[in-house]
């Protein structure tokens, strides 16, 4: 996919989101993708924000705002509506982040993919509530600061991996995807829109403000995400079928958390036991995919 | 033509009979039977509509708010748990402008465990902005359904049928099953102000901010208004289609009445068997039956209690620390007009107990022997229970 191709935007110039948004970057290359046929469905996140007060709107799309918990099932509601009308063409799309995904909007989006409605579900993931001032998803990763896990206190649990529950119902399609991966995202938004049934897209938004990052950093972070193995890309087609996008170079994490705030609490020790996590999940992730590549 | 139909399948005809085009819901009994009748009658295709079964009743609701923003004909059932647990979303459908109709059978809120008859479920969510009506048998359950589409889509609000648990959802009656070609007349498909459209994006529920949203809510309260006027005018138009009608409420005797009666659902029925032994004996009773809960019908019961001394109001509901929830209502409709009668507040039913001719009578010789009004509400019928005094 050549993203020169994809000239049209369906982004208003002029969104309200912070300066170095991964959300309003992530926004804008899906739609690109998507194209004009396309009602999407926000349950509460920076994007009830980003979208802009009434009476304006940054989309050159349909938008149903909703609320927080219920992406999987108001889509399902548009999905029914549309189809009793007769509209096959339109592309029904749920755009949550991690919070309204991973926690308060997992039922919805449980039900929705066992009942294999036919909508994609996109999550971008800013990996805490960054909406309401940073607070702790779960989401947020090991090791992580956030406003309500300060100090000593901070985030010492995994963070949920939401690809594999969704694979766990035989979802047709789930795949993760990164801003810093542009001609990847298109690539799987397009693959996405052309399958039948319920499809889910985990996009690595990374969000400066909540992260203590500089806003130019938000491409190299999400980049080195992925590079270090923390974020793989991968897909995985009728929950069986596992690819992964990008192979590695080998970095270690230390350098993706010596960069940001939020892990400046870290000890070298502690920034070990994470090597140690990440490596194992990625074990795992080429166990899946039938790999017996051996991570260096 | 008439049917012996379950309370719970008159629903499902009307459901039927207005060509519902999207239903979505969550089984609790004793809603179970009409999703039930409903899931067979698009199974069968005799319902050319899609059912959602989903995983809970949020989301049955906010798959309805999907497919009513689309602009299609939207209906839901639930009870009790279900309809508090759809609480947020009650706002949302209203606030959001949403023509979705629900069938509620009322029914007790637990703890403990109660599966009957209790109406304190739906007047909890009198605030959220949805009209509500009750109903006192089959025949009224049907016609209030097809009703309530014409409501709902008249005034961009979502409607809530109310029908009390067992005693009007299981319970089989004789109905009048009006003819499609009827229904059709009274209820021609419906035409939406709005909807998603790709060929004219909108956004919906966004962002308002406080120079905005006040106006959003005295815009429902204006449709709140107008649904006075047009309940009646609907009537008007029922009526010629299918010889019946209700009223916002309906008076019994109340012209000459000293001491009437207000009631709400099933209740009513055994009201009026309690009214006509008491007028036999002379007693200058009346009986005020409230359907139309949301908007209020302030003004028709105004009228109605004008010449009474005294009103007995019967609820088969609470609101703790305050009172039976009509008797509330009525109260602050009646506390502004001069020389109004006193209110007794009564509180019978709760869980399903048997409201029997004979608690209606001595809730009428308490009212009758009564000169003031000494406590919001009286209790009918309690056992002996350890009351609980202060921290004792």
């Amino acid at each position: 996919m050549q993203l020169v191709n994809l000239e049209r935007d369906y982004m208003f110039p002029g969104h309200v989101g912070c300066p170095g948004c991964g959300a309003a970057i992530a926004m804008r290359f899906v739609l690109k993708a998507l194209g004009e046929k396309t009602i999407m469905i926000i349950p509460a996140c920076c994007w009830s924000i980003i979208a802009g007060p009434y009476p304006q709107s940054a989309l050159k799309i349909p938008v149903l705002h909703t609320a927080f918990e219920t992406g999987g099932a108001v889509a399902s509601g548009v999905r029914a509506a549309q189809d009793v009308k007769g509209d096959k063409e339109t592309t029904v799309v749920t755009w949550a982040g991690d919070g309204g995904t991973f926690d308060i909007g997992f039922q919805a989006l449980s039900g929705a993919v066992e009942r294999n409605e036919n909508f994609i579900y996109v999550c971008y993931d800013n990996e805490a509530y960054m909406n309401t001032g940073v607070q702790r998803s779960s989401s947020t990763p090991y090791g992580a600061w956030t406003t309500t896990t300060p100090g000593q206190q901070w985030k010492r649990l995994r963070k949920k991996n939401i690809v594999e529950a969704l694979v766990a119902h035989r979802i047709p399609y789930a795949a993760t995807a990164s801003i810093a991966f542009p001609e990847d995202l298109v690539r799987k938004v397009t693959k996405a829109k052309s399958i039948t049934g319920a499809r889910f897209l985990h996009i690595f938004s990374s969000c400066p403000t909540g992260w203590g990052i500089p806003s130019e950093m938000s491409i190299k972070i999400a980049r080195m995400a992925v590079q270090t193995n923390i974020f793989p890309l991968y897909e995985v087609e009728e929950g069986i079928k596992y690819t992964i996008n990008f192979t590695p170079k080998g970095y270690l994490v230390n350098e993706y958390f010596r960069l940001q705030g939020r892990f400046r609490h870290l000890s070298e020790k502690d920034l070990a036991h994470i090597q140690e996590m990440v490596d194992e999940d990625w074990h795992l992730l080429l166990r899946k995919a039938g790999s017996v590549a051996e991570i260096s | 033509m008439k049917q012996v139909l379950e309370g719970s399948h008159a629903v499902a005809e009307a459901v039927r009979l207005a060509r519902t085009q999207v239903i979505s819901a969550y089984p609790i009994t004793p809603q179970t039977h009409i999703v039930e009748r409903l899931s067979e009658y698009c199974a069968d295709s005799t319902l050319a509509a899609r059912f959602l079964r989903v995983e809970s009743e949020h989301s049955a609701l906010a798959a309805l708010i999907g497919a009513a923003t689309c602009g299609v004909r939207t209906f839901t059932a639930t009870s009790s748990q279900g309809l508090a647990l759809m609480h947020e979303l009650l706002h949302w459908a209203s606030a959001a402008r949403l023509p979705i109709v629900m069938a509620n059978v009322n029914r007790a809120m637990a703890p403990g465990w109660n599966i009957w008859a209790d109406q304190t479920d739906s007047l909890a969510q009198r605030d959220t902005g949805w009209i509500q009506l009750y109903c006192e048998n089959s025949q009224e359950v049907l016609d209030t359904t097809i009703q309530a589409f014409r409501l709902a889509e008249w005034l961009n609000l979502p409607v809530m049928v109310n029908l009390d648990a067992f005693f009007l959802s299981h319970t089989y009656e004789p109905v009048d099953l009006p003819k499609q070609n009827v229904v059709d007349r009274f209820l021609p498909p419906y035409q939406p102000r709005f909807q998603l459209d790709t060929e004219k994006p909108c956004a919906f529920n966004q962002l308002a901010p406080p120079n905005i949203y006040m106006e959003m809510r005295y815009n429902i309260q204006t449709a709140m208004n107008d649904g006075l006027t047009f309940f009646d005018q609907m009537e008007d138009e029922f009526e010629d289609n299918f010889g019946r009608r209700y009223g916002p409420v309906e008076a019994v005797h109340c012209e000459d009445a000293e001491v009437i009666m207000i009631t709400s659902g099933t209740v009513t029925s055994t009201s009026r068997q309690v009214l006509g032994e008491l007028r036999k004996k002379g007693e200058k009773v009346g009986l005020l039956k409230v359907k139309l809960f949301r908007p209020f019908p302030v003004e028709a019961i105004r009228e109605r209690t004008a010449s009474a001394k005294k009103i007995a109001v019967i609820d088969r509901n609470f609101s703790f620390g305050a009172s039976g929830i009509f008797a509330q209502e009525i109260r602050a409709a009646l506390c502004n007009h001069p020389g109004h009668p006193l209110v007794f507040g009564y509180v019978a039913g709760l869980g399903g107990r048997d409201v029997t001719t004979a608690v209606l009578q001595e809730i009428y010789w308490l009212t009758k022997g009564n000169d003031m009004v000494q406590q919001d509400s009286i209790w009918v019928g309690l056992h002996e229970v350890d009351h609980a005094v202060g921290q004792s």
